[in-house]
């Protein structure tokens, strides 16, 4: 069962290693439903390897991963039914249409055929992709099939929606869209984001932000905080202090 | 989770199957092109060189065109079990395979879900073939059309899941033609398919044995006495016990405690 006051998200010392070398370091986080958490780290934080254990594909060699009340480790199903995820590639079948491809997620996740339909076209609406539904994925943009996987994600309903930086490769009123699309759906549907990025201008509009470094989390708390922590005068210092390397880019090369 | 949601899962991965199947419209031909050509060039020439004697389940002498029908309808489904294995390599390179892989439902139902969707690919690849094999007068008898079907599920599975244990040990693609060079050759020629085991043991007994042991052989012959109607239990017993093992092999390397953890990344 699904407990609706639990957390969306708890992470408690969650350590994971690929063979010798550890790539995150007890890891805690506490997302509440509705929150809209950023991760925000460095190529080669850990931010992937965390979403991989939150969705089940590596098991952490220490450590609770705990989604919508329900333990990872044990009631595996179930909590991966209250996730909707948009991993870093593209994960689209190319040749099949965006009707074809929502529907295959739809019997994955067991959404009965009527109200699959049903959900498939309000989804698509929301993102302003309905009129493509019967068009091949591959002759879409980038930028719309980043649409069409958020759509996907979104169709079970889940509790917590984790994006590994979906907005790599796109233009910049492209990103701002998709950010702002993010944000209504968490205030409207209570649905929780767990957002990954190395983009600072992506932290703007978020409840908090959970800086990782190194595997592990260098500092939590909403933008303003973390200036006002580190002393400095904006978020880009705030980052650079915090992970002592530079402030990351503003924009990704598309 | 509902029977309905396990069915629909099935149904929603086999369809993935076929529609990529047919709008990959090489694939299907060079799987049907393939074992034409054998049965056309290649037993005109071998007829001339070997003599069959009579074999089980043959009653009668019969042409080689027709002997080596049941080891094409077995490389089919050799072809087709590399295939997705290489599809898979794919997938994961791609991603899709983690949109499979965090579905709501156990591993192992996914991953069989898959190596089923798999087999009725495969088995529509040799439907084809063998209208096509009739057409060219190739003597099949018609009722074993409908004898094959219970045989192909446990040999496609078996093959599949071959495919599937080979996919998860290769991490790129670049490395799949090896897979042609180590295992579909091998597992091809040092079978039954194209010669019967005695033959082979007239040449060398070593290499007979190997024949012997080749997992597709057996393969092979369980779909070749389906054919005429009869059922070789050690052929299934060997086939559904390689195919089971390859198949918790396959679910065994795909269980997240122990993927990524030798230095793998993602």
């Amino acid at each position: 069962m699904l407990k609706p006051l639990a957390p969306a998200l708890d992470l408690i010392g969650v350590t994971f290693a690929y063979g010798t070398r550890q790539a995150l370091k007890e890891v805690s986080l506490r997302i509440e439903p509705g929150e809209t958490v950023i991760l925000l780290g460095p190529n080669g934080a850990g931010k992937t390897t965390l979403f991989s254990i939150v969705c089940g594909l590596f098991s952490p060699t220490a450590g609770f991963v705990g989604v919508a009340g329900l333990d990872l480790g044990r009631q595996r199903t179930e909590a991966l039914a209250a996730l909707g995820i948009v991993f870093q590639q593209q994960t689209l079948d190319l040749d099949l249409s965006v009707r074809q491809n929502l529907s295959y997620y739809c019997r994955l996740r067991g959404i009965p055929k009527a109200e699959a339909a049903r959900r498939i076209t309000t989804e698509l609406e929301r993102l302003k992709m309905a009129e493509r539904i019967d068009e091949r994925v591959r002759d879409l943009n980038g930028g719309h099939r980043r649409r069409v996987e958020i759509a996907r994600a979104m169709l079970d309903r889940p509790r917590i929606l984790l994006l590994d930086e979906p907005t790599v490769g796109l233009d910049i009123p492209t990103r701002r869209e998709l950010i702002a699309y993010l944000h209504t759906r968490g205030v409207e549907d209570g649905t929780a984001v767990l957002w990954a990025t190395h983009l600072i201008d992506e932290v703007a509009e978020a409840d908090r932000v959970v800086v990782l470094h190194k595997g592990r989390i260098a500092a939590s708390g909403t933008p303003q905080r973390l200036c006002e922590e580190t002393g400095a005068a904006g978020l880009d210092q705030a980052f650079a202090k915090l992970t002592a390397q530079g402030p990351p880019p503003k924009e990704q090369p598309a | 989770m509902s029977a309905a949601h396990y069915l629909g899962a099935f149904a929603g991965i086999a369809r993935r199957e076929l529609l990529r199947f047919v709008k990959q419209r090489e694939r299907f031909l060079s799987a049907l092109v393939r074992p034409l050509v054998w049965l056309v060039v290649f037993a005109a020439g071998f007829r001339a060189a070997l003599g069959l004697s009579i074999t089980a389940p043959y009653q009668t002498y019969i042409q080689y065109q027709v002997y080596i029908v049941p080891g094409l309808i077995g490389m089919i489904q050799l072809f087709n079990g590399m295939q997705s294995s290489l599809s898979m390599v794919y997938d994961q390179e791609m991603g899709s395979m983690r949109v499979l892989l965090t579905a709501p439902l156990p591993r192992w139902y996914l991953l069989l879900s898959k190596l089923l969707a798999g087999v009725a690919v495969s088995m529509l690849q040799v439907y084809v073939f063998v209208v096509v094999a009739i057409l060219f007068g190739i003597d099949i008898p018609p009722r074993g059309l409908l004898w094959m079907l219970p045989a192909l599920i446990p040999t496609g599975l078996m093959l599949g899941a071959l495919g599937m244990l080979l996919a998860s040990a290769i991490r790129q693609l670049e490395n799949f033609a090896g897979v042609m060079n180590f295992v579909i050759f091998p597992l091809f020629f040092l079978s039954t398919a194209l010669y019967p085991v005695w033959k082979m043991r007239e040449a060398n007994t070593l290499l007979a044995r190997i024949c012997d042991w080749n997992p597709f052989s057996h393969a092979v012959e369980l779909i070749r006495f389906a054919l005429y109607g009869q059922f070789n239990l050690l052929a299934f017993a060997v086939v559904a016990g390689t195919g089971l093992i390859f198949f918790l092999g396959a679910v065994w390397s795909f269980d997240p405690a122990r993927r990524f953890r030798a230095g793998r990344t993602a």
